[in-house]
């Protein structure tokens, strides 16, 4: 079974997945509360995008990835667990150090509209009506993980 | 549950499901099998597997359309119908297996069973399949699970397991197809975060096969109607003894087992009541409770350990109450311990729809008291020993391990996994502090009660609403 995703803060990067042959997210302007970004890094390349959600390249990226890539990284190992996304964007991580330390790649551009698309269809889930009748296939799917 | 009853069936065949279901659960392995290396690359081994699946069926109804579709299968040529019908054995063995494993448990409890009522018109009445306007995305689904099964679990990518997604995004827009889309979506996450699967790598066999399995068989024309054949409308008193928390990234149910007292008197039934809503994956822990708020008597009844009064609720013949809210009221203190000792005998179980009879399904509840706690966590019963399925203690109530371990008295659900019964706790009572407590899985349904669990719930804010808000500013040029 799949491992559980972790619980975290989602204001700072409310999305974060493994598609389309990229890690790809939403994450917030540190300084204004009224933007987000979409930023990605596509596997095996290691190139790297961010820019709002009309295209505007992110201010941050001077030939290195900017904070909001690395808060994504930084995400998306609290929400897979850093093997699966190293095993995605295929990078060897060297004991002892960080993911977003090991990514090469330089800046690509990548439209940002898909990310976004992604991220209300993931969000159309909450708009999914409930049911009562019963789902007995939800038998394979027993809730795990009481950590403490 | 007893330690004489404990002891009759584990003793079973040791902890077997009896004559004959060693050898179909061996039939099910060598077809599972061939599903880990693609039906496209039959090596002998694994087409005689094929072929056995089917032989087994020789002298059925089914033994010559099986036989066939083995044989096409076998020589390369794998169309929906022969999966269909291979698919179709699958089910079948596992039924049986079920069968007998469940009658076992029955058996050593004591249990009655109601019996399956005969459908009114025959088989395959069931679904109006002229007023199916499903059809395209069930084909959908249908061509992506034999892609599959060609493909075998090995030689899964990203591609194809992304290939689901609309399938999916289809499903979910037909309310009559939700079953299957939860399937799917749980189905193909898995398959997604074991992407891309290894040839060293351990892989959930059984599991996967009977997902495969399960997924085709819903995916015919007219297995999933929006309305399932509903038995009565029930009113009375009904006590719960727990709740059963099912979950994947973009799902979770509530399962709520409940003794029903039906009004004016009669025997009382062992029932299921559920609500399952939709999600995302960062939703987790006590915060999925909120998801189902809308069922407020419900929640209320489960955190404030209450029974419930209900008027001409539906109740459908597999035991499953459809839950109304508005038909409800809370009523009496109730603790789920207590009924489970005095509610729980006598009670008629119901009885197991036919496409439902797959061991995963079986969760009896029953009353576990006078045990010792053993080293790993088993309950030691005069000698006999339960294991404690601890990693089904979901992490949106109070039960841990910790808190199981000292326990002293137990309501949970005896099921079968892997080939053994265990015990899945739902509400104990137990010493903590000197103190006396219970606490039951479904504690927290109108938020948490314990204050670091509060304060954790507190921190991580509403999901939900940073979702929409971030996903406003997303829209806003």
């Amino acid at each position: 079974m799949v491992p559980p995703v972790q619980p975290r803060k989602l204001a700072k990067v409310p999305f974060v997945e493994l598609a389309d042959g990229r890690l790809q997210g939403v994450v917030s302007s540190g300084s204004d509360i009224g933007r987000v970004y979409v930023s990605s890094i596509a596997a095996g390349t290691h190139n790297y995008n961010c820019s709002t959600n009309n295209n505007r390249p992110c201010g941050g990226l001077y030939g290195s990835p900017c904070k909001h890539l690395r808060a994504l990284v930084a995400e998306a190992v609290v929400q897979y667990g850093a093997d699966r996304v190293a095993r995605y964007l295929r990078v060897e991580v060297p004991e002892g150090e960080e993911l977003a330390d090991c990514l090469g790649g330089a800046h690509e551009p990548a439209p940002a509209a898909v990310v976004f698309s992604r991220f209300l269809r993931h969000l159309a889930y909450l708009e999914v009506p409930d049911t009562t009748l019963p789902i007995p296939e939800l038998h394979w799917f027993p809730a795990t993980g009481t950590v403490s | 549950m007893l330690a004489v009853q404990l002891a009759a069936l584990l003793a079973g065949d040791s902890g077997n499901a009896g004559d004959g279901a060693g050898e179909a659960l061996a039939l099910l392995d060598g077809f599972d099998d061939a599903l880990v290396h693609g039906l496209a690359r039959l090596a002998d081994e694994r087409a005689d597997a094929v072929t056995a699946l089917a032989a087994a069926f020789a002298a059925t109804p089914l033994g010559d359309r099986l036989a066939e579709a083995a044989d096409a299968v076998v020589s390369g040529s794998i169309t929906q119908e022969h999966l269909r019908a291979l698919a179709g054995g699958r089910v079948a063995l596992s039924g049986a297996v079920h069968d007998a494993l469940l009658e076992s448990l029955d058996t050593a409890l004591g249990r009655e069973r109601a019996e399956w009522p005969a459908a009114p018109d025959g088989p395959g009445t069931a679904g109006d399949a002229g007023a199916q306007p499903a059809g395209n995305v069930l084909g959908g689904v249908r061509s992506w699970l034999r892609e599959l099964a060609i493909t075998g679990w090995r030689g899964v990518d990203h591609d194809l397991v992304s290939a689901a997604d609309q399938v999916i995004e289809a499903l979910l827009a037909a309310p009559d197809l939700h079953r299957l889309a939860v399937l799917l979506d749980g189905f193909a996450a898995e398959l997604r975060a074991c992407c891309p699967i290894g040839p060293a790598e351990h892989l959930p066999v059984r599991r996967w096969a009977d997902l495969w399995t399960r997924a085709l068989l819903l995916s015919q024309d007219g297995v999933l109607t929006g309305e399932p054949r509903s038995a009565t409308t029930v009113s009375g008193r009904l006590l719960a003894l727990g709740v059963d928390v099912h979950e994947h990234g973009t799902a979770v149910q509530f399962q709520v087992h409940a003794v029903l007292e039906p009004a004016g008197g009669g025997r009382s039934r062992l029932v299921r009541t559920s609500v399952t809503v939709a999600k995302v994956d960062t939703i987790v822990g006590p915060a999925l409770w909120k998801l189902a708020q809308r069922h407020k008597v419900l929640l209320a009844a489960l955190a404030d350990g209450r029974s419930v009064e209900i008027t001409d609720m539906p109740l459908l013949d597999s035991g499953d109450l459809v839950w109304d809210d508005d038909r409800a009221f809370v009523s009496k203190p109730a603790d789920p311990l207590a009924t489970a000792r005095l509610c729980l005998p006598g009670a008629l179980a119901p009885a197991v729809p036919p496409l439902d009879r797959v061991p995963v399904r079986i969760a009896e509840p029953v009353l576990v008291e006078g045990y010792k706690v053993t080293k790993d966590g088993s309950f030691d019963l005069g000698g006999t020993v339960l294991a404690v399925d601890a990693e089904r203690l979901p992490d949106c109530g109070p039960l841990t391990p910790k808190l199981v371990a000292a326990s002293s008295a137990c309501v949970g659900l005896v099921r079968w996994d892997a080939g053994r019964w265990t015990l899945q706790p739902l509400a104990v009572q137990a010493k903590v502090k000197r103190e006396a407590v219970v606490a039951a899985t479904g504690d927290w349904a109108l938020g948490p009660t314990d204050p670091k669990a509060a304060k954790a719930e507190a921190r991580a804010a509403d999901a939900v609403t940073v979702l929409r808000e971030r996903a406003g500013r997303l829209l806003r040029r």
